[in-house]
């Protein structure tokens, strides 16, 4: 076996090591990435409110 | 001087402003210390002389639940300040933590599980230490519904401050619960005031770990935080300047 699949193998163990590793992956991601989305929503949404106080 | 320094980052704009410049250089920390883990963990440290290579799962597992203990106590702590002084940027760093830690705990939990799977031959037994878990859970979700179901920010950081500070009560039940109760969940093996019982290529990798996953807390704990005080302070002057920029 070569070097890189037996260490995809994880001696037999890849589906839950790998399985881990993915969901925490995602999980960190996803943490991570909603302040950003958040962040950018609040900034469009009280530029525009503050805009349209203007107008008035 | 020390006094002057804390009212000064306590005021929400000085402290959107330096959190905003902190958050790079801690993702880049949390991403060295990550990559380090990583091929410390996953290609340097050997099999493990029982478990073979399912023992890896434990660079995820244990730093998370760490974590899981480590920002309830933040939550709790900032949560009690923003009671005691009023202080509002506590109530902000204690609500913005609640989703970091449940995002640990479910990790926790769902990492253990997947160990447990080929370990244990099941994927979740109703032990102290598991269950303590998912309590633990359920007080950050509960934290988080509470706190969305309060309009106002003040009341609702009050009200959770409390609902948090009474789920403390959980922490030490979690950490003893596998010395107090007869659990399958195996005891500790770092944290104990002995030598620790681990071999130290497998000791390195959960320490590079443990230290990533406190960086990725205070890069988003941060990065939530502005988002809350951007809602808070969103009729001040300060944010209406800051959104014209």
């Amino acid at each position: 076996m070569s070097g890189l699949s037996e260490f995809l193998h994880m001696g037999g163990y890849a589906f839950y090591v790998w399985t881990s590793y993915g969901i925490a992956l995602v999980v960190l991601l996803a943490t991570a990435l909603s302040p950003i989305r958040q962040r950018r929503k609040l900034l469009s949404g009280i530029a525009r409110s503050v805009r349209r106080n203007r107008a008035q | 001087m020390i006094t002057r320094y804390f009212h000064q980052l306590a005021s929400p704009p000085y402290f959107y402003r330096i959190a905003g410049r902190f958050i790079p250089w801690l993702a880049v920390a949390f991403a060295l210390f990550t990559l380090a883990g990583l091929y410390t963990g996953l290609v340097l440290a050997p099999p493990d002389y029982q478990q073979g290579d399912s023992y890896r799962i434990m660079f995820i597992h244990v730093p998370a639940a760490w974590m899981s203990l480590f920002v309830y106590m933040v939550m709790a702590g900032a949560g009690s300040m923003g009671l005691i002084w009023r202080m509002k940027l506590a109530e902000v760093v204690a609500i913005s933590s609640a989703p970091i830690g449940a995002s640990f705990t479910f990790l926790a939990l769902i990492t253990g599980s997947i160990w447990g799977k080929p370990m244990w031959g099941t994927w979740w037994v109703w032990d102290a230490r598991l269950t303590s878990e998912l309590i633990l859970l359920f007080l950050y979700l509960g934290v988080i519904a509470l706190h969305n179901a309060i309009d106002d920010k003040r009341t609702a950081a009050r009200a959770t401050a409390i609902l948090a500070l009474v789920g403390v009560v959980n922490i030490p039940i979690i950490h003893y619960s596998v010395e107090w109760w007869n659990t399958l969940h195996q005891g500790p093996t770092v944290t104990k005031f002995d030598k620790p019982s681990i071999d130290v290529r497998m000791l390195i990798p959960l320490l590079l770990m443990a230290v990533a996953f406190k960086l990725y807390y205070a890069t988003v704990v941060l990065m939530r935080s502005r988002c809350e005080i951007l809602e808070r302070e969103r009729n001040t002057q300060w944010v209406k300047e800051l959104v014209e920029s």
